[in-house]
């Protein structure tokens, strides 16, 4: 089974904007987790929901709701063309950022129960060692997470392969620039005759998923020790 | 003196109360258990703040409800010996030992730690992690890890608890070895009145 220049492309452009996705939502993401696990703060249930919203709308609302925000007419989307040059529709970056949003809840999810699982007591154990708040984070509280941290970047790296939806719905469906993994297979369901480029890009997108799940599950145990799992 | 430390404490609708005045070098604490002690513990070092209250250690006020002073756990110098523990279990002995000793500022170190591994006898356990150790061991490593820190009073919480009768003695030898040795002042928290009454120059009831 010979895959063709198109079809390297494809999935190096998918690997691109699920990296960069992930990597993106890494940081806010575990801010938030850390948030709604330790912080009892008003409209936090509010947060909770917003967050989660991805997860129950239809991505195709998502996406129109991400092309009213960062559309080129749209407030930040208006913004971000203003001051940095920086246009999101129709390009790489802009199934980045879809992918982004809807891998958010996801890592969010695992990152928290994680966080969740840090018994507090270990910090405030550091406190009277003579830790400061952000140090007793550092030290305690960040790697006792370490785990949820794998789970939470490889569920949503597998989550941004497969973002199809949104993806569409914001940044098209363009060859070389937004056309991922699931969107060619989408595309090549619509042309008669491209039934084996179909079957290839499905097991690559198989093989990918399998691999980061895999590469996870490698990292969760050389993190701790043997001792967690993320499946 | 060592402890002058006043507090009132409502907590799960029951109110806790303590005036204590010591200048002894090993103040103990009784009470049956559910009379409040543990909390006594975290409210001097600053784990839980009490409705109200006043806590003066060695001349410095760690907490004055009236005065609007309540010092951050990290800044009042406890070495606190947990009831459990808490060992960071990612971090092996030697890391745990070293956790409060790398915060504290030369000058506020007392102790070194080869001082603190030959009085604990822990040296041959540094390389493990917390979870290997026996309960006795991982108790000396708390009371290390707590020494090291740097404190100017240590806190121990029913430091014999879930040891065996052998265990028992070798702890006590210690803790007198450290209140003897050691220049600083200690409040035990136990239930084991002989145990109290061997170590301890002033007993306060917790009723």
């Amino acid at each position: 089974m010979g895959i063709s220049g198109a079809e390297w492309a494809i999935i190096g452009l998918s690997l691109r904007v699920s990296l960069v996705a992930v990597l993106l939502t890494l940081p806010p993401a575990y801010a938030l987790a850390w948030l709604l696990a330790r912080r009892r703060f008003p409209g936090r249930l509010l947060l909770d929901a917003a967050i989660h919203l991805p997860l129950v709308l239809p991505p195709v609302v998502t996406g129109w709701l991400l092309l009213l925000l960062f559309g080129r007419a749209g407030p930040v989307g208006g913004w971000l063309e203003a001051q940095f040059g920086l246009t999101l529709v129709f390009r790489w970056t802009g199934a980045a950022l879809a992918a982004a949003v809807m891998a958010l809840p996801l890592m969010v999810r695992a990152m928290r129960l994680s966080i969740e699982a840090v018994d507090r007591r270990l910090v405030e154990a550091a406190r009277v060692l003579g830790a400061p708040p952000w140090r007793a984070f550092l030290s305690i509280t960040l790697p006792l997470s370490a785990p949820g941290i794998a789970a939470g970047a490889m569920l949503g790296f597998a989550r941004s392969l497969g973002e199809f939806g949104a993806t569409i719905t914001f940044a098209s469906n363009i060859t070389g620039e937004t056309r991922t993994l699931p969107l060619a297979i989408y595309s090549g369901l619509q042309l008669p005759g491209a039934e084996a480029q179909v079957a290839r890009l499905a097991v690559i997108s198989i093989v990918l998923s399998i691999a980061a799940l895999v590469a996870s599950e490698l990292l969760v145990r050389r993190s701790a020790g043997a001792r967690a799992h993320v499946l | 003196m060592s402890f002058e430390i006043s507090l009132r404490h409502t907590i799960a609708g029951r109110t806790i109360a303590l005036d204590l005045v010591s200048d002894s070098r090993l103040t103990a604490l009784v009470g049956p258990s559910g009379a409040g002690k543990t909390t006594i513990l975290n409210g001097i070092a600053g784990l839980v703040r009490p409705d109200g209250g006043r806590i003066v250690v060695e001349g410095v006020t760690l907490l004055d409800s009236r005065k609007g002073i309540d010092l951050p756990p990290e800044q009042r110098g406890a070495g606190y010996v947990f009831q459990d523990l808490r060992l960071f279990p990612h971090l092996r002995v030697e890391a745990n030992l070293a956790f409060g000793e790398r915060l504290a500022t030369v000058d506020r170190r007392w102790i070194s730690r080869d001082e603190i591994v030959e009085l604990l006898g822990i040296g041959h356990l540094l390389r493990r992690w917390p979870a290997t150790l026996s309960g006795g061991e991982a108790r000396r490593v708390a009371i290390g890890r707590a020494l090291l820190s740097g404190p100017r009073f240590l806190l121990l919480d029913e430091p014999t608890a879930s040891l065996d009768a052998k265990r028992v003695e070798a702890l006590l030898v210690l803790i007198e070895r450290i209140r003897d040795q050691l220049a600083i002042p200690i409040l035990l928290v136990s239930h084991d009145r002989g145990e109290v009454e061997r170590l301890a120059g002033t007993v306060v009831s917790l009723a």
